[in-house]
């Protein structure tokens, strides 16, 4: 609005520069996220009409219905059920698992060290697809066919795990290694000292990594399906959408859904963000960022 | 306890079991060997066999004479190269722009960027699809490619963010202060500074790209633009076609591990100039 005001006669000073610059770049930053944000909008909006709305875009009126019908869909219910279930138990296995494992990785000799990180690079690495039908082959060859619960969990479990210990290890290389040896000093075995001293001071890392595991095993759709016992397997909230979002009436149910697990998530995202701001204001970095695979094992 | 009765009680300790710091690891490499490097191996001999259970090389050989499989190859490779350069594009502008402290002082709006990562991807497939709809965006290729894009935006920006942020901004001053302008400045300094970022945003985008077919599955209706991996999860719904399927499964292994080396490469390269200068 500034800038319409004057119109600059000659040289612009370098402050009004900055402006224009300024304003440009943000506009810029703002229609970016405007894209990402419309398509989530739009759901959100047209999940606030009734069943006369075939696609998005028809508007039937105002009603909760799409709720009601979301909530009677058993179908639905049962697979956001199944997720939350895998999702928890898997990030808890996997937290417990990787936090150990994190641990015995730190006090390995160099060379073992290197080999265990190569290894935990593979799963993050590698394509969800080979992951996926590598599990499946394995459980085929071992003979195990009842795909469901207990193939997901593990599966889950398996590719969450070295998430957890890419979170929980830089945190181990910042303790201070004297704290160890204080605890042998002064009187507790190893294994006390591991969880009196160690464990405890862990446990941010420990948390920030279960909610990357549980993240990760409610996005996944990849490892699930050819996992999951086929079209008349196991469904999770993924595969169910992938098998059935054709269909009219829960394409208009996933609306709802995904409305509220849209504005579910951004709450919680934003009070642990706003809550977490305070401690990491110094780094500038999100505190809920997954962690990247690193280029350089 | 006094000093010689620790040094008694540690040569006592010596003939007993004494537990060690990382034998925590050693669990680790028992799942990690049971149930990763296995299954990788299987995936490895089923590659090799043949639908009658021999050894054969001809799943591999089938994959260069099958003209959809190679079509659906290219098609994956071509959306692979289009979803990476255009988040490319649009990312790196943003992560530079949010990186400054003269333009975004605050975290929140890199905060709006990485929010939608916590949401089920299929779900934003889905959010996508219904604005290709409204606003008639018809043409398959594009379809596929920019709700790609959609999913993996953030996987790019976030990795270049990070570097820019943490980039020691005396760099810049020092480049002014010899008379570079903003644009010599950014392609001599920040630019070859930030391909570490670059980089793994291209490697969280590219590969994953490739092998991914639920978002195609979703934004397009008929049978048309099959990546390759639609042809992979075809190949697992019969018990006959596994070798197959571990093929083309291994071919995509192969690829990660070549983007993974000349990342790699990429990586050490750049960090030999920036030191030998």
């Amino acid at each position: 609005m500034k800038l319409k005001q004057k119109k600059p006669r000659k040289k612009l000073t370098l402050n009004q520069r900055r402006k224009i610059q300024k304003s440009f770049a943000l506009s810029f930053v703002f229609i970016v996220l405007a894209v990402m944000y419309v398509p989530i909008l739009l759901i959100i909006v047209f999940s606030f009409t009734n069943t006369r709305s075939g696609r998005i875009g028809d508007w039937g009126g105002f009603s909760m219905q799409l709720y009601s019908n979301m909530l009677q869909n058993r179908e639905l219910m049962g697979a956001l059920g199944n997720t939350l279930m895998i999702a928890v138990l898997s990030a808890l296995f996997a937290t417990l698992l990787g936090t150990i494992s994190a641990v015995g990785i730190h006090f390995l000799k160099r060379r073992v060290k290197a080999a265990a990180k190569t290894l935990n690079q593979i799963i993050v690495v590698n394509a969800d697809i080979v992951t996926a039908v590598a599990f499946m082959l394995f459980f085929f060859v071992i003979g195990f066919r009842q795909f469901g619960y207990t193939t997901l969990i593990l599966a889950h479990t398996m590719i969450t795990m070295p998430f957890v210990i890419l979170t929980v290890s830089p945190r181990l290389n910042q303790l201070n290694p004297s704290l160890y040896d204080a605890g042998l000093d002064l009187g507790a075995g190893p294994m006390r000292t591991l969880f009196k001293v160690i464990l405890p001071q862990l446990i941010p890392a420990m948390i920030a990594a279960f909610a990357i595991a549980f993240t990760l095993s409610v996005d996944d759709f990849v490892v699930t399906k050819f996992n999951n016992g086929g079209a008349s397997g196991l469904h999770t909230l993924s595969t169910y959408l992938y098998t059935s979002f054709k269909r009219p009436n829960v394409g208009q149910q996933l609306r709802a859904l995904s409305s509220v697990i849209f504005i579910l998530s951004f709450v919680v995202l934003l009070i642990i963000n706003f809550r977490a701001k305070r401690k990491a204001k110094k780094a500038r970095l999100p505190v809920v960022a997954p962690p990247t695979p690193t280029t350089t094992a | 306890m006094t000093q010689a009765a620790a040094v008694e009680n540690k040569k006592t300790k010596k003939r007993r079991f004494t537990f060690k710091r990382h034998y925590f690891a050693f669990p680790y490499f028992f799942l990690s060997g049971l149930f990763i490097v296995i299954p990788l191996i299987i995936l490895f001999v089923y590659a090799f066999r043949g639908a009658d259970g021999g050894f054969t090389f001809s799943n591999f050989a089938s994959f260069f004479t099958t003209p959809h499989v190679l079509r659906a190859m290219g098609n994956s490779l071509l959306i692979g190269f289009a979803t990476t350069a255009l988040c490319l594009a649009l990312a790196y502008p943003v992560a530079l722009i949010l990186a400054n402290s003269r333009f975004n002082k605050t975290m929140i709006l890199v905060l709006m960027f990485v929010l939608p990562m916590y949401i089920n991807s299929l779900l934003r497939t889905l959010a996508i699809k219904s604005l290709f709809d409204i606003m008639g965006i018809e043409n398959n290729f594009w379809r596929i490619t920019i709700a790609h894009v959609y999913d993996f935006f953030p996987f790019m920006l976030l990795p270049i963010y990070t570097v820019l942020v943490n980039m020691d901004k005396s760099y810049l001053e020092a480049s002014n202060d010899l008379g570079g302008n903003t644009l010599k400045t950014w392609a001599r300094v920040t630019l070859p500074l930030s391909v570490p970022g670059i980089v793994s945003g291209i490697l969280m985008v590219f590969m994953p790209t490739v092998s991914m077919f639920a978002v195609r599955d979703i934004v397009i209706n008929r049978e048309e633009w099959p990546m390759f991996g639609n042809i992979i999860d075809g190949m697992f719904r019969t018990e006959s076609m596994y070798g197959l399927g571990s093929a083309y499964a291994m071919i995509l292994l192969v690829m990660v591990m070549v983007t993974m080396v000349v990342a790699g490469r990429v990586n050490a390269k750049r960090q030999r100039e920036v030191q030998g200068k």
